[in-house]
């Protein structure tokens, strides 16, 4: 018997502290796998943020930084300048990368900085214990829209792949989601290719996954996925948005 | 031949993989984790067809499979 | 060497970073430090070094915050309004002991204030800025020669210590030209030595095996047991810094000063000149000059109140803050005079000897 599938070597032995459900352990693990397929485990290095996801300077095996809240693709961008030898990530969520730190990831985008961009979209602050993100949906309720969200008042969810996209020089963007086996098995295809490019020096790639919060949605993990499925996929359609690696394929 | 295992440590006991399965083989056991999650595992092994769902979804990567 | 070039001290500070062995800037235009990225703009290609005008003064604090984590000399530079935007960084910095550099060429404030010269900003560098417990070594140059020369003086602060280091210039400094000696481009032994320093802790390229690290650049520490060990640690890193770092000028400081006046960076050289008028008319009067603002040189000035001292004065280019400083180190044993001059203006030698005058 042969092991087909087993913790990547690029994750340390520690157990995540996400909530049970929480599909940031996935999207962790799809990052450790690429990296390990594509051999990159001595050169790569990442930026956590702040959010639930804080702690991913301990889960991944290699050197990583902890940046102040949003600023996660400054950093990025200062770590890449100074060691060009090494392959950068950051690790963001909806409060750190489409709040805060909106002007970071813009800028960062559209010079190209030679790195990749992970975005974990759940339409809500995790870690704060349940506010209102950027990406919350139409009416949807969170501690600080308790009402629901009054896009009259306070606007609608930003799409975040597409205000990248009408930047010039993104090579590579595509949301997926992690909503069942079938739809992880595609975002580990893009992820791959994600770093595959970040390996080749091709230029700034982003990934955003659809992903879910059982606990401050109030709903079980798997009640979390379904309603995922039908509300939040609407307002963030999967899509390849922008491949330069593959230019002029359909995809 | 295949064989899932959970490693109860690392379980929360969330019950994706369970839901996962498609043929329908993984359930919580009776018995609890040091964190007192009721953590997830395998009951009928032998109809385990390696197809990686439950490692696919697991979120804390707590599942080993082989073949 | 010997050679004395004529520059202005933005391009000054930039050349003697350059030849200090920087090869990463990142900043954003603000006046009065505009010609210092410009500067490097175009001179850090020349030495194949990382220029980037970055989209903002926090972004670009930021960007440092990521060089300094791989262990290299980095540099960014602002004006008060834009120092001010760097403060949660420089906390960042701090906490995660990363060595930086970071100028501060400070103008009229609060607020927009205006591009004139002014050191309202001695409580945002010396006493916080930033949250948290932590300090930078902040250095106050009084002229081009100084401002150029603590490029140096601070990045080798800012190795030895991991820690960042403020350099509290003014719009005068930064805009005005002086002949300065600049010291020899580090060589490129030199340059290898540097690439070679922090690999301890920074972020660099990994091995499998014993040789495998897994460091963190990070000053989180949820544990609080755990935070406070850490800023312990930190507190006796500054310490140590304190005992050993502090730098001043003593200007005619002798046995008979009848006052003695305190004063940093631009506001001193006009002091100096007020002096110079004075003493020529028979008065005995001194000058502490603190170079190191962080850590300050509270002793220089307690010793230099000898018997016939009868006050000191403060002279600052803002509503009083390192006054208080002085306070601190005279305790009560002789007065304590202030005059300052806000908006940007700077007072001139007549007006601060009339004030010297007015107290005696």
């Amino acid at each position: 018997m042969q092991t087909i599938a087993k913790r990547p070597e690029s994750l340390t032995d520690l157990q995540f502290t996400y909530c049970p459900g929480c599909l940031h352990g996935v999207a962790h693990r799809l990052i450790a796998e690429a990296v390990d397929e594509l051999g990159l485990k001595n050169q790569m290095t990442g930026v956590a943020p702040v959010g639930c996801s804080v702690f991913a300077y301990k889960f991944f095996d290699f050197d990583m930084a902890q940046a102040a809240h949003g600023r996660a693709p400054a950093v990025a961008t200062g770590m890449k300048r100074a060691r060009p030898d090494m392959n950068v990530f950051t690790y963001q969520g909806d409060g750190d990368l489409a709040a805060i730190g909106t002007a970071e990831i813009v800028h960062a985008a559209n010079r190209g900085e030679h790195i990749s961009v992970f975005f974990v979209n759940n339409a809500i602050y995790g870690m704060t214990g349940g506010q209102m993100a950027p990406t919350t949906l139409k009416n949807m309720k969170t501690t600080t829209s308790p009402y629901g969200r009054d896009v009259d008042d306070i606007g609608s969810p930003i799409r975040v792949c597409e205000l990248l996209n009408t930047l010039d020089a993104p090579y590579y963007i595509e949301r997926v989601s992690l909503l069942s086996p079938a739809d992880i098995i595609k975002a580990k295809k893009a992820v791959l290719k994600a770093l595959t490019y970040n390996k080749e020096g091709r230029g700034f790639t982003f990934i955003e996954f659809v992903s879910t919060c059982p606990t401050n949605w109030g709903v079980d993990p798997v009640k979390a996925l379904v309603w995922a499925k039908e509300n939040m996929i609407p307002v963030f359609p999967i899509n390849n948005f922008r491949d330069k690696g593959n230019e002029g394929v359909a995809q | 031949m295949a064989k899932m295992t959970v490693n109860p440590n690392y379980c929360k006991g969330c019950g994706l993989c369970i839901a996962a399965c498609p043929k329908k083989i993984i359930k919580f056991s009776a018995k609890i984790n040091a964190k007192g999650y009721h953590y997830a595992e395998v009951e009928d092994q032998a109809s385990c067809i390696a197809c990686k769902m439950c490692y696919q979804t697991c979120p804390d990567v707590a599942i080993t499979i082989e073949k | 060497m010997g050679e004395k070039i004529l520059m202005k001290g933005n391009e000054a500070v930039a050349e003697a970073a350059i030849r200090a062995g920087c090869r990463l800037y990142f900043a954003y235009p603000i006046t009065p430090q505009s010609e210092l990225i410009e500067y490097m703009a175009k001179m850090m290609p020349k030495v194949k070094g990382t220029f980037l005008q970055a989209e903002s003064e926090v972004a670009a604090a930021n960007m440092v915050y990521g060089a300094a984590g791989c262990g290299k000399r980095v540099m960014t530079s602002s004006s008060s309004p834009g120092v001010s935007l760097k403060m949660e960084a420089i906390s960042y910095i701090a906490g995660a002991n990363l060595p930086a550099v970071i100028v501060n060429v400070q103008r009229g404030g609060p607020g927009l204030g205006d591009i004139q010269p002014a050191q309202g900003d001695y409580f945002q560098a010396t006493k916080g800025g930033g949250h948290g417990d932590y300090h930078c070594i902040v250095l106050a140059p009084s002229s081009v020669q100084e401002f150029a020369d603590m490029a140096s003086d601070a990045f080798d602060l800012a190795d030895k210590y991991r820690n960042p280091v403020m350099i509290l210039a003014d719009g005068l400094l930064g805009q005005m030209m002086e002949p300065v000696e600049f010291k020899p481009y580090k060589t490129e032994e030199e340059m290898v030595e540097l690439s070679k320093q922090h690999f301890d802790w920074c972020i660099h390229q990994n091995e499998d095996g014993p040789g495998h690290h897994h460091n963190e650049i990070n000053s989180l520490e949820i544990d609080p047991n755990v935070l406070e060990k850490h800023v312990l640690e930190l507190d006796k890193k500054y310490k140590t810094i304190e005992a050993n770092e502090i730098k001043y000028e003593e200007y005619n400081i002798n046995e008979d000063n009848e006052v003695v006046c305190v004063a940093f960076g631009t506001a001193a050289r006009i002091v100096k000149s007020a002096i110079d008028d004075l003493n020529a008319q028979g008065k005995n009067i001194g000058l502490i000059r603190p170079i190191t603002v962080w850590p300050y040189p509270y002793d220089a000035i307690s010793k230099a109140l000898n018997k016939k001292v009868k006050c000191i004065n403060v002279f600052e280019l803002n509503l009083g803050q390192m006054v208080e400083d002085v306070r601190l180190a005279v305790n009560g044993k002789v007065p304590v005079h202030f005059m300052g001059k806000v908006g940007g203006l700077v007072f001139t030698p007549e007006e601060v000897a009339a004030d010297i005058m007015k107290n005696l």
